[in-house]
């Protein structure tokens, strides 16, 4: 499914702007298209990205609700059932989770429990994952929640483009879509083309944002500038990295991830949720099912450590940054022990490896 | 073959007489919010308790000032200021006895504080050095809580399990005004209710959540009129009025103690600083109306009640402005030291035993930074919390 994008002139836009725009267009083009959640409607949202809707569209149709996200999320799957498409904005990643409730038992399974009779075009705006200096409960990454819910779409985006065609593309989506934004790209910004019509790809289609011959790094939204950055590193130790963008994470494009490892043999998948139960190893498990006499070596995961998310002032520790892609690329060529215990954990397989790795004493890639 | 194709079988019991309320306390006693200041009853007012508030009142103002200015230098991650909330934050602290539990919400440091908790370590969760950095045990001051009214029903259990157990202790739990819309707020009344729970419900009306106002969040009477609904005595208070709030609470948490339930308490306050440094307050609100507030000023209330009663003179107040300095300086010199931390400690507390995966994550982490250290100064070295 491709989403027609109307947009003016190649201009500086950070990522805040193109989702604030993708929301001004949206509701311009759909009077159905509400939006609602906590602080949304004078102030614009904490992150601004609803700024303006309120003055432009009135109050009824970008709504500040009282401050209960099941609530918020409960009345969206009513306003969906008259027919409405409601944009709900959940305040920070760990501040959706009272609105799982409504999310799993109800918007996820309403089609499948009504026969098609109820589709549920919701849009979930959360911001999420760390990097920003946020305190308790504001840097979760809860992907893999959202992914292991069946009847819901996930996507995340990772540039300025990508944010105003995905929120389009979600919005107009009869499906209900998780749309994850990641924080610390909110002010990233790109000479973006807002007032070209313009063909962005849907929901469910990753993308090659760098040709490489000799691995592919797997990532999405906040990691992707990290693997970007790793790859340009990695060429000095004459290694050619391939960078996908999976932008839709459900479903998930499995060809484009394929026909990417199949070419390069080799694959890393970075994220920053946690690598137990994380994304990682769905791509991980799929990659291995569908390429496995192309692999040279196993398909290692580099992802935040399994723990809480950490106070901001060890957060980096915890973030998986470019030093330790470059180490689990190291180690895609290493006759490593992999019947280790951890083998097949990006954060696992040793700490003398990884010291290696990481000081560039041995090989490496550093 | 259903129950009702045999008559016979069928024999319904009747419902139990429905039991009205034995309690004789009118569960709103009063629309308007309770005032001691600039009433007869004033008078009456003991000296020495008059005075113990000045001095917390005052040390508390210093507080939020200092903290607040700890942002501005990075010291602070970020503070929710409870600037013109003081009077509710040190009576709820000092209605409580010792063994007590306080459950504060993120923005109750103050409150913490005024229990007894070292002021540094109070502020780590705001720091960003750790997400609690005391023992919830030692003053019996439950872990800030940062989502919304969840730390309400915890306040219920705890309450709960102490009656159970024999003991005589009192939960006391605040929230915000737009902590109220959550639905823990509301199932941890009903709970309370229900099972009669020595708990105090404290909810800081500071007229907005974040740039919501009150308008938005309720078309109730007050927050008190929410206990009417669960069958416990809801009471509204001046929160300005400290020791208005004190004896409202003082009160509340002695018929807790007695076996008399719980009772939720509307302390009508304001913001005057904005949601937190991060915030833009112009957007939501007008010079005029903060200005109103401004001259009902919880700490000037009490100063000037201690003047006109004649309780107190030049000395003395500065004595007590000397002590809330002393302890901002203190404060600010033990915050500029940048705290010792230990990034291994990641992995520590995750579970009660460390598990194999943690332990190897442990090994990582440990050899990035060994190889970080042996790289030399180009990267820093190790030190946390220095390039923030
Ligand atoms: C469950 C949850 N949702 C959203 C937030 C984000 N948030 C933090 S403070 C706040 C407003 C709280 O207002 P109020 O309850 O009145 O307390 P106040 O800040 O005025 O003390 C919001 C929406 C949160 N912390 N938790």
């Amino acid at each position: 499914m491709t989403t027609a994008v109307a947009t003016t002139g190649r201009k500086p836009a950070t990522m805040s702007q193109a989702l604030n725009r993708a929301l001004r267009d949206a509701m311009a083009d759909d009077p159905a298209v509400h939006v609602l959640g906590e602080d949304v409607g004078t102030l614009g949202g904490v992150f601004r990205i609803t700024d303006g809707l309120a003055k432009e569209f009135g109050e009824d149709r970008c709504t500040d609700t009282p401050l209960a996200e099941a609530g918020i999320l409960g009345t969206a799957v009513g306003m969906a059932m008259y027919g409405l498409r409601p944009v709900v904005e959940m305040q920070f990643d760990a501040f959706a989770y009272p609105a799982l409730e409504q999310l799993i038992s109800h918007v996820s399974r309403m089609r499948n429990r009504t026969r098609g009779a109820l589709p549920m075009p919701i849009t979930v705006r959360v911001p999420y994952g760390g990097g920003i200096g946020g305190v308790e409960h504001h840097s979760d990454s809860s992907e893999a929640l959202y992914m292991a819910t069946p009847g819901l779409h996930v996507v995340t985006p990772a540039t300025v483009a990508d944010a105003y065609g995905l929120l389009r593309a979600a919005i107009a989506s009869d499906d209900p879509v998780v749309f994850l934004e990641p924080k610390r790209l909110y002010w990233s910004k790109a000479d973006w083309e807002p007032d070209r019509p313009e063909e962005v790809p849907g929901i469910g289609t990753a993308v090659v944002r760098r040709r490489g011959t000799s691995a592919t790094l797997i990532t999405y939204g906040p990691s992707l500038p990290v693997c970007l950055e790793a790859a340009e590193a990695a060429t000095a130790e004459g290694w050619d990295l391939e960078v996908v963008d999976l932008r839709s994470l459900v479903p998930l494009d499995e060809e484009t991830v394929c026909a990417s490892v199949r070419r390069t043999g080799r694959a890393v998948v970075v994220h920053e949720a946690t690598g137990f139960g994380g994304p990682g190893g769905e791509l991980a498990a799929r990659i291995t099912e569908r390429c496995f006499h192309h692999l040279e070596a196993p398909v290692l995961r580099v992802t935040g450590f399994d723990i809480p998310y950490p106070p901001p002032m060890l957060e980096k520790h915890h973030l998986p940054g470019v030093d330790r892609v470059l180490d689990a690329v190291a180690r895609l060529q290493w006759e490593a022990d992999w019947t280790s215990p951890g083998s097949g954990s990006g954060v696992s397989q040793g700490s003398a490896q990884g010291a290696r790795g990481v000081s560039g004493a041995q090989g490496g890639v550093r | 073959m259903t129950v009702l194709e045999q008559p016979g079988a069928y024999r319904p019991t009747p419902p139990p007489a429905w039991q009205p309320r034995t309690d004789p306390a009118p569960l709103l006693p009063d629309d308007e919010p309770y005032r001691l200041l600039g009433t007869p009853a004033a008078d009456a007012l003991d000296p020495e308790r008059l005075r113990l508030l000045h001095g917390h009142l005052v040390r508390g103002r210093r507080y939020n000032t200092q903290a607040t200015a700890l942002t501005r230098q990075g010291r602070l991650a970020v503070y929710p200021s409870s600037t013109g909330q003081e009077a509710c934050e040190i009576a709820a602290a000092l209605a409580l006895e010792d063994r007590d539990w306080l459950f504060p919400s993120y923005r109750d440091t103050l409150a913490a504080v005024t229990r007894g908790l070292d002021p540094v370590q109070a502020l780590t969760l705001l720091r960003g050095d750790w997400h609690t950095g005391y023992d919830p045990h030692e003053h019996r001051v439950a872990p800030l809580a940062t989502p919304l009214a969840t730390q309400l029903p915890h306040a219920v259990g705890l309450a709960h399990a102490a009656r159970l157990k024999g003991d005589d202790v009192v939960a006391l739990a605040m929230v915000g005004d737009g902590g109220t819309s959550e639905g823990d707020f509301h199932e941890a009344l009903n709970f309370a209710a229900v099972w009669r729970a020595p708990v105090v419900f404290l909810v800081q009306n500071n007229g907005f959540a974040i740039s919501v106002p009150l308008s938005k969040q309720t078309v109730a009477p007050s927050l008190a009129h929410k206990a009417v609904g669960y069958g416990m005595p809801g009471r509204l208070v001046d929160g300005n009025d400290a020791p208005a709030v004190l004896e409202v609470l003082t009160e509340a948490v002695r018929r807790a103690r007695a076996g008399g339930g719980p009772t939720l308490v509307e302390a009508v306050t304001y913001r005057l600083d904005a949601h937190t440094n991060a915030d833009d307050a112009t957007r939501y609100r007008s010079d005029a109306e903060v200005a109103a507030w401004r001259s009902h000023d919880p700490v000037e209330l009490v100063e000037r009640e201690l003047v006109r009663r004649d309780l107190v003179d030049a000395d003395g107040l500065a004595a007590v402005r000397e002590a809330a300095e002393r302890m901002a300086a203190d404060l600010r010199e033990r915050m500029n030291e940048d705290p010792a931390l230990d990034p291994m400690e990641l992995f520590d507390h995750v579970y009660a035993r460390r598990t194999a995966r943690l332990r190897e994550q442990a090994e990582l982490l440990r050899a990035e930074l060994a190889a970080a250290a042996a790289d030399g100064s180009a990267h820093g070295g190790e030190r946390e919390g220095t390039d923030r």
